[in-house]
């Protein structure tokens, strides 16, 4: 579509804007500063005596981000090439620094860094995300068509593995670790003309999770905290006052909102029965206050961000471009459909917060600073006949 | 920059091939199938099951509080309070509310002296209000208010309370924790007595702080009606006096009194001493124990197999709360001898001067019965054969009737039926059918033995035949009366008349006038009033144990009767005659009762006429 209309005059570099791409973009961003104030102003003003503490700090965040954003895609993607190897380290030694001083504790998890900013602290994790994306990019470019091997197939997971195991066991934030080995799982498949080896795998982790729920469900091998997770997942009702809380609360909001919701600011469970209402739970407050329609409306954003993000993949300059522009639509589709999932009780409650929407500095700074990485590429296509 | 710069230039610029694209357009196909799943996920939960959620959620935002209503009161006749409401207090815990829930588990222990383990299971369930208990005293609950703990609610409450202790306890029945009837006039008129308990709903955040803009809906309570009764607090105090006296000289098992109103059926009094203290109905004495070694009246086997063996608590209980009067039943004795007496009037086979013999015995078939006079009471006219009870001239009598026509009588006189009290639980007649009536059976069943009937139900059936033929229904309930609006609604019951022709009723206020004057009956004569009555000693179930159920039975004024009164003691120790210990009982009543009551004396009748 829009692609087809780009041009490029010899000699001139003349780039066109992707309007569906930046409406939807923004449309999320404005949305979720209207949905953060609606969650959080009681809680705020119950905690805080502000009913726009949440907002303000989240409106500077999504400021900063934008600027970011704007500053890296005015910079050529290639400049950020040599930083591969040194943002893996750099995530691995921020990891480690969350066990020092520097770690600040919040919700009963040590995951975040000081960074001399008053209010404002770094969750490695983020920083680990876009690392991954860089690294992969310029590995898969490296070993070009070595990653058809199982050997190279394995190399290039290996880096993405150690970050993995680090964010899981260190920062104990085991669906950021997740997210990381998915977005490095989505570029591998991308990058290598195989379609075997990630049939088999898919089918091999499909059939360990669905053996392990069942060994969880008809036996009492495993009585450990996630077993009971899984426990909960499968009826949260048995456990309603302490694991299957939060989960049926959501499930209250979600249920309640009806096709057309409540109303904008009408949500009954963002009055503190929803923990965390403005953060990884935040759907369910839209679900509540805008109904079926308002999260469709929601999915149909991302659906649009991701479409559009496809089509500058598919159209980057080079396999680096596209590499990236793919490892972001990983990052920022996984993250959206696993958080809906975890709301819905699809898959067992983990922390995991809607990208662009749940209140967060650290990472929407880092997911504009993603989608500056996709613009730049955009920047970089090419007309070709 | 390193020498292989460039191959890794060339390798770093090399394109999107054409199997790239496609993993890219597959991986976002994944990704939209994966949001349209969801969508569907949310479509689910948000289109079929709404309903539910939404239902669940609104039980969690809105607290309701339910306010109580006050149950209605029971009058007596004259609007003398027999039944009452007290305040009492209900604690309980606002989970998110809750500040230092040590300090509260502490407290609520010491306060409520419950174990910490009960309390504590409380206090941590998230729960948005948890009751912790119900029915304190209100000093208590005084006091846990005023320590203010942050989520510690006290809510007040009714109890059911009853300002005459003891009194017609075994009538009025008591109520359980929820305030519901367990017993008695508190079972059967529950209906008008609950009323509507009220309700205030708020809508409140996960702190129970309450929402503004929801605003509260507000149910208000409707009181319970009250239940005005027929009971009148003096007799039935007086009267359970009596009986307490007659339990305690005569050593008996129990004693019971009831005073009707001949003509309407209304229950003056129903004494079934011992009572118990209905402000602590589930408490067992010693002496209950004791006297309670098997039921008033009760006549079976597995009775008195069941006193042996002890009973469970329960049982006990159950003994303790039971109307002998109602809900048992024994052998009516010599009393009957009023409707063997009154059916041979309305049979026309007998007439106040019909001459009897009575040798000492009388032989049915193969059998001698005797007469409790074992040397005969020789030539008699009726008239004195039921002053003297005799059972030969009774026996005589019922054969002559016959077995069919007995019968006949036994079932319009409505003995056959339930009297239809407004209690619980009533007994019915026992009795043998029509095709195994021979001879023998029906001598017996002609002065009183062989069948079972309850007290009331021979009350009931005397007053029918003293007061011209009118069987009523025994009552308590008059009417309810709205506390708010005043408004009566007064009860009807059902009456049946032409039980026994007017000329056989007042034969029979004659003879039995007779019975209290000159014959058996005369330790219940009352000085200055005419009264009619009839003794009774009837053996207990099994036989052979040498135990007697005396009785008496009298109304008066005997030309024209007004109250009907039985007495019995079950049991009595030493003297069992009916009309040596039974009928001084009544005289007592009466002659408090009759003046009482207004019933015009007969000396006082004829000081006035010309």
């Amino acid at each position: 579509m829009a692609t087809e209309n780009i041009e490029k005059t010899k000699g001139k570099t003349e780039h066109h804007t992707d309007v569906s791409l930046w409406f939807a973009l923004l449309f999320l961003l404005g949305f979720g500063l209207v949905m953060i104030y609606s969650a959080s102003s009681y809680t705020a003003f119950a905690d805080y005596n502000d009913q726009m503490y949440y907002l303000k700090r989240q409106a500077i965040a999504v400021g900063l981000g934008l600027i970011a954003m704007l500053v890296v895609e005015r910079i050529p993607y290639h400049f950020w090439e040599r930083f591969s190897v040194f943002g893996v380290i750099a995530s691995a030694v921020l990891i480690c620094l969350v066990r020092t001083p520097l770690g600040v504790e919040s919700h009963g998890a040590r995951r975040w860094i000081r960074t001399g900013i008053p209010g404002f602290n770094l969750q490695p994790a983020e920083v680990a995300k876009l690392a991954v994306i860089l690294f992969l990019a310029v590995m898969v470019c490296k070993i070009g068509s070595g990653i058809k091997t199982w050997k190279g197939l394995i190399v290039t997971m290996v880096p993405p593995g150690i970050l993995f195991l680090m964010i899981w066991k260190v920062t104990n934030n085991m669906s950021s670790a997740l997210i990381v080995m998915a977005i490095a799982a989505v570029m591998v498949f991308v990058a290598s003309p195989d379609y075997k080896k990630f049939v088999l795998i898919a089918i091999l982790v499909i059939a360990g999770a669905i053996g392990l729920v069942m060994l969880i469900k008809y036996t009492d091998v495993l009585g450990s905290f996630r077993a009971t997770r899984i426990r909960v997942w499968l009826n949260p009702e048995s456990d309603p006052d302490d694991k299957g809380f939060q989960t049926l609360q959501a499930l209250y909001a979600i249920g309640s909102g009806g096709v057309k919701g409540k109303g904008l600011g009408q949500s009954m469970q963002k009055l503190s029965f929803l923990p965390e209402s403005q953060n990884d739970m935040i759907f369910s407050i839209i679900c509540e206050e805008l109904g079926l329609l308002g999260a469709a409306a929601i999915m149909l954003m991302f659906t649009i961000l991701i479409w559009r993000m496809m089509i500058i993949a598919n159209n980057a300059s080079d396999l680096f471009g596209g590499m990236l522009v793919t490892g972001v639509i990983a990052h920022i589709a996984v993250q959206a459909i696993l958080n809906v999932a975890v709301v819905t009780n699809t898959i067992p409650n983990t922390g995991i917060s809607l990208p662009f929407i749940s209140y967060g500095g650290s990472s929407v700074i880092f997911l504009l600073v993603e989608i500056g990485l996709v613009l730049s590429v955009a920047r970089g296509i090419e007309y070709r006949n | 920059m390193s020498g292989n710069h460039s191959r890794e230039q060339r390798e770093l610029q090399s394109v999107m091939r054409f199997h790239h694209r496609k993993k890219v357009t597959i991986t976002f196909f994944l990704l939209a199938g994966a949001m349209v799943f969801l969508l569907g996920r949310l479509a689910h939960f948000m289109i079929f099951c709404s309903a539910h959620y939404a239902e669940a959620a609104k039980e969690l935002h809105e607290r309701e509080r339910s306010i109580k209503a006050a149950r209605g009161r029971i009058l007596d006749r004259n609007g003398a309070v027999l039944a009452d409401n007290r305040t009492v207090c209900t604690v309980s815990v606002i989970y998110s509310q809750v500040k230092d829930r040590e300090e509260v588990i502490r407290v609520l222990c010491e306060e409520l002296g419950l174990s910490e383990e009960y309390v504590r299971k409380r206090v941590e369930k998230r729960s948005s209000m948890e009751r912790i208990k119900s029915n304190l005293d209100k000093s208590i609950g005084d006091r846990i208010r005023e320590l203010d703990l942050p989520g510690v609610k006290v809510d007040e409450d009714y109890k059911r309370y009853y300002p005459y202790e003891r009194l017609a306890s075994k009538v009025l029945g008591f109520t359980g924790s929820d305030n519901q009837g367990i017993l008695g006039l508190e079972v059967k008129y529950e209906e008008y007595l609950k009323g509507t308990d009220g309700r205030i709903l708020t809508v409140t955040d996960a702190k129970g702080i309450e929402v503004e803009r929801e605003g509260e809906r507000r149910i208000e309570p409707l009181a319970g009606k009250d239940l005005v009764t027929s009971l009148d607090v003096n007799l039935q105090s007086y009267a359970t006096q009596l009986a307490e006296q007659a339990l305690l000289t005569k050593e008996a098992r129990s004693v019971s009194i009831i005073v009707m109103n001949v003509n309407d059926g209304e229950l003056i009094c129903m004494v079934n001493a011992p009572e118990f203290d209905l402000n602590a109905p589930y408490e067992l004495d010693e002496a209950s124990l004791e006297a309670l070694q098997g039921t008033p009246f009760a006549t079976s086997e597995d009775c008195e197999a069941e006193a042996k063996n002890g009973k469970t608590t329960q049982d006990l209980l159950n003994a303790k709360w039971r109307n002998g009067c109602i809900n048992d039943t024994y052998e009516p004795g010599s009393i009957f001898k009023i409707v063997t007496a009154a059916a041979g009037l309305e049979e026309g086979v007998v007439t106040k001067e019909s001459s009897f013999y009575c040798p000492g015995y009388v032989t049915v078939d193969d059998r001698r019965i005797r007469c409790h006079k074992t040397t005969g009471h020789g030539s008699q006219d009726f008239t004195h054969a039921i002053m003297n009870s005799c059972n030969p001239a009774f026996v005589t009598l019922g054969l002559r009737i016959g077995a069919e026509r007995y019968y006949h009588y036994f079932e319009q006189f409505g003995l056959k039926k339930k009297t239809g009290v407004d209690l619980p639980g009533e007994a019915g007649t026992i009795m043998h059918r029509l095709e195994d009536i021979g001879n023998v059976e029906l001598a017996t069943v002609s002065f009183g033995q062989s069948f079972q009937v309850t007290p009331l139900q021979m009350l009931v059936t005397a007053a029918s035949i003293a007061n011209g033929g009118t069987r009523v229904t025994p009552h308590f309930g008059v009417g309810v009366v709205d506390p708010r609006t005043g408004e009566e609604t007064r009860f009807s019951y059902l009456v049946q008349e032409g039980i026994v022709s007017s000329e056989t009723s007042e034969t029979m206020r004659y003879l039995l006038e007779k019975v209290v004057s000159e014959g058996g009956g005369k330790n219940g004569a009352v000085e200055g009033w005419r009264i009619g009555g009839k003794t009774a000693t009837s053996q207990t179930l099994p036989r052979g144990t040498g135990q007697y159920i005396s009785s008496f039975l009298a109304f008066a004024p005997a030309e024209d009767p007004e109250v009907i009164a039985i007495a019995l003691i079950d049991r009595p120790k030493g003297a069992y005659y009916g009309g040596q210990i039974a009928a001084p009982i009544l005289r007592q009543l009466y002659e408090n009762m009759l003046p009482y009551l207004g019933i015009m004396s007969y000396t006082s009748q004829e000081g006035e006429l010309p």
